[in-house]
């Protein structure tokens, strides 16, 4: 075996694949599907006050579009995340994101 | 009612994704910054940013896997971390490879304090040659799928894989 086949034999038993904590998967699905409910409240709020008025018919179709995608993002993640207990209280990280992600949506619907 | 079986589809894609390189991304972010609390977020920072660009970069894959994709995202994101942050990771690398290495013959805990010692090799590359070796050996990606995640040509990258190695190899004959 050469020194390069025995590095490399090395590497391969020390950088194995690492598992993810079972917290993170949960924090995650949870963060995504927030991020979806943030998107549908927004898109119902907006349409509710905007839909009176004509001149705005046309926007609420492009914000199908956007809300729709967030919307349906994860369906299939929830399905396993709903089969666990919602624990009570997010992360400050997750939280960041979610407000993040919503803001920038805030932004584009209001365009 | 094509849109509607669209969004479905993509649904149904990005899912897949999630579920298939969750612990890609996790391994990836976790070689890369060495503690698994800062991995979680950059984990989570991955997928939501995966999140809000899946239909583009899927319509401009033309049909390649999305992985070299994803592991782009979150090299970013580290690099960002790393910038914001002016950090270089504090490993403990050891304590993922080795406990979570399904190995207890004799050989091996006889090879523990070599695989320390590459691990310890492996912290002390520049970010790039780390960063491919880590794709390589924890994600078992091709030279085609790093270069991508790069955004370098395969011979680029497989000559710095080359260099990795061969950095490693001198620096364990050293010691």
């Amino acid at each position: 075996m050469t020194d390069a086949e025995r590095v490399e034999r090395l590497l391969r038993m020390a950088l194995t694949p690492v598992e993810p904590p079972e917290a993170l998967s949960d924090r995650l699905e949870r963060g995504l599907s927030e991020l979806t409910d943030a998107a549908v409240e927004e898109l119902s709020e907006w349409e509710l006050s905007t839909m009176r008025d004509p001149r705005n018919w046309a926007r609420p179709a492009a914000a199908v579009v956007v809300g729709g995608l967030a919307a349906g993002g994860l369906v299939l993640v929830r399905a396993r995340q709903q089969q666990r207990k919602r624990q009570a209280s997010g992360l400050k990280a997750l939280e960041r994101s979610v407000r993040e992600v919503a803001g920038d949506l805030e932004k584009r619907l209001r365009r | 009612m094509e849109q509607l079986q669209d969004k479905q589809r993509l649904d149904r894609d990005f899912a897949e994704l999630y579920r298939a390189h969750l612990r890609d991304v996790y391994s990836y972010a976790y070689y890369r910054i060495g503690n698994h609390h800062d991995a979680e977020d950059l984990t989570e920072q991955t997928f939501l940013q995966a999140y809000r660009h899946f239909e583009r970069a899927q319509r401009e894959s033309n049909g390649r896997p999305l992985r070299p994709w994803l592991i782009r995202i979150a090299h970013n994101l580290a690099a960002n971390y790393y910038r914001d942050r002016s950090r270089r990771p504090i490993t403990q690398l050891e304590d993922a490879a080795i406990l979570s290495a399904p190995h207890a013959t004799e050989d091996m805990v006889e090879g523990r304090e070599e695989v320390k010692e590459v691990l310890a090799g492996v912290s002390k590359l520049p970010d790039d040659r780390r960063e491919a070796l880590i794709m390589r050996f924890a994600l078992d990606m091709d030279n085609r799928e790093i270069a991508r995640a790069m955004g370098r040509s395969e011979g680029a990258t497989k000559v710095l894989i080359h260099r990795a190695i061969k950095q490693l190899e001198e620096g364990l004959s050293d010691d």
